[in-house]
């Protein structure tokens, strides 16, 4: 079981930096995320879109945001747990026990939940007998491409990841294509080069369709799939890929007997802390009279929850505030020499 | 001001008036009416707020911006008639609008 005096469950822009909060005043940390990368929204929704409103950065875009975020944490040595997903909070003694999905156990007085939306999950497909089939047929990422070989492969979606596996798997495999409107988001070099396979026949291109159904056998053997004027076309395929985003849900926190309304959790506005001692919220998933969905605001959130943590985590100091352009300490931890 | 109906998909019905100047999505979320997510607070970078408009209102509003199509690619269950109720804004002109909201926006 891993000891911290801290753990934050997401590392988009306000969980980055309740980190660096924390490492400032002398706390140990370790952060989450069911992400794949560190940035939360940022890096997910919108990495090449401009924000204007950062104070004392005029224009930046998301990705740079979070590359300036993660160069601040330098100094620090903080452990990332990415790809995992934080299931069960539960009280033993003074401390919180954390388990993520992957197995991780922590042992902690403080949880700061810095959780945007919740967590991304990937879009499913609506009909229900999809999911009886999900991760034998019917998938959502690809982990192992070589069960596709010389096989059937319908892939849904009209973004980069529909197009770029559909060209990539078109070279072992039989390919089914299809999109609910006849235009594609992806890059405009991987559109043309997908045309040229539909050209020689390495991919079958069906547009304006959507998945209907698929089959009710033991097996998945076929789908049906419907144009927008109704007509039905059944596909014979091994597998289904589903390519349709990322979409936001808040998961397991929902069952941790938080203060929850709108898929927001109710705190207060001094430590940051919900209904539960030792727990805080800030960001985009905090609530509480006047509450602003900026950047800003998380991080203002996250450096007085962090003060917080220090009470709970250091019972027995008393916690002292300092600058960071006198204090010797934090030039310590920070490794500025004088 | 300017009335907009949005019917649940179990049926049940809201009128409300709804402030020149706030999109269909805010109005929903101010009036607390159940199935309209908002997740991204109406930067379009999800589709949370997706609605689908009568036949004879979907030509009378605004076209599509780049963008709201290809989010609308992620949406739940997309259909000829969908929209992104964040960027439908309320005018005068859009008065007696009739959305019906899908069986769920995740």
């Amino acid at each position: 079981m891993i000891k911290t005096d801290a753990l934050i469950i997401g590392a988009g822009p306000t969980g980055l930096f309740t980190a660096h909060q924390l490492k400032l005043i002398g706390l140990s940390c370790e952060i989450v995320d069911n992400l794949d990368k560190i940035g939360g929204q940022c890096i997910e929704l919108y990495p090449d879109k401009p924000i204007y409103d950062i104070p004392a950065i005029p224009e930046c875009t998301g990705e740079e945001l979070t590359n300036n975020l993660i160069n601040q944490l330098k100094p620090f040595d903080i452990k990332f747990h990415l790809s995992e997903r934080v299931e069960e909070v539960k009280k033993n003694n003074e401390n919180w026990e954390v388990k993520t999905n992957k197995g991780t156990e922590f042992s902690t007085p403080n949880i700061i939940i810095a959780g945007g939306v919740g967590s991304f999950e990937p879009r499913k497909f609506s009909p229900k007998e999809c999911e009886k089939f999900e991760n034998k047929s019917i998938f959502y990422s690809i982990k192992d491409k070589s069960i596709f070989k010389n096989k059937t492969v319908s892939i849904f979606g009209g973004g980069d990841s529909a197009l770029d596996w559909a060209i990539e798997l078109s070279k072992d495999s039989k390919i089914n294509l299809i999109h609910r409107r006849d235009e594609f988001r992806g890059a405009q070099a991987t559109v043309d080069k997908m045309n040229e396979l539909e050209k020689s026949d390495k991919i079958n291109l069906f547009t304006k369709y959507q998945l209907k159904s698929v089959s009710k056998k033991e097996n998945l053997e076929s789908i049906e799939i419907e144009h927008d004027n109704k007509e039905v076309k059944s596909l014979k395929t091994d597998y289904v890929l589903g390519f349709f985003g990322l979409i936001m849900q808040l998961g397991p926190i929902a069952n941790w007997g938080l203060n929850i309304d709108k898929k927001t959790i109710s705190v207060d506005t001094e430590k940051f802390e919900t209904n539960h001692k030792g727990i805080y919220a800030v960001g985009d998933i905090c609530t509480y009279p006047g509450k602003l969905k900026l950047i800003l605001s998380g991080f203002h959130e996250g450096a007085l929850a962090a003060r917080a943590c220090f009470k709970l985590a250091r019972p027995n100091e008393k916690y002292r505030f300092e600058f960071t352009t006198s204090s010797k300490s934090i030039k310590n931890r920070l490794g500025v020499k004088e | 001001m300017p009335k907009i109906t949005y019917i649940e998909h179990n049926g049940k019905t809201h009128t409300i008036e709804i402030a020149n100047g706030l999109s269909v999505m805010e109005g929903a979320v101010q009036n607390n009416i159940p199935g309209i997510d908002a997740d991204c607070g109406g930067s379009m970078a999800c589709a949370t707020c997706h609605v689908y408009v009568k036949e004879e209102w979907f030509n009378k509003l605004p076209k599509k911006e780049d963008g709201e199509e290809d989010m609308l690619d992620m949406a739940f269950e997309p259909k000829k008639n969908s929209r992104l109720s964040c960027q439908l804004m309320v005018t005068e002109q859009l008065d007696g609008l009739v959305v019906n909201l899908p069986e769920k926006q995740v």
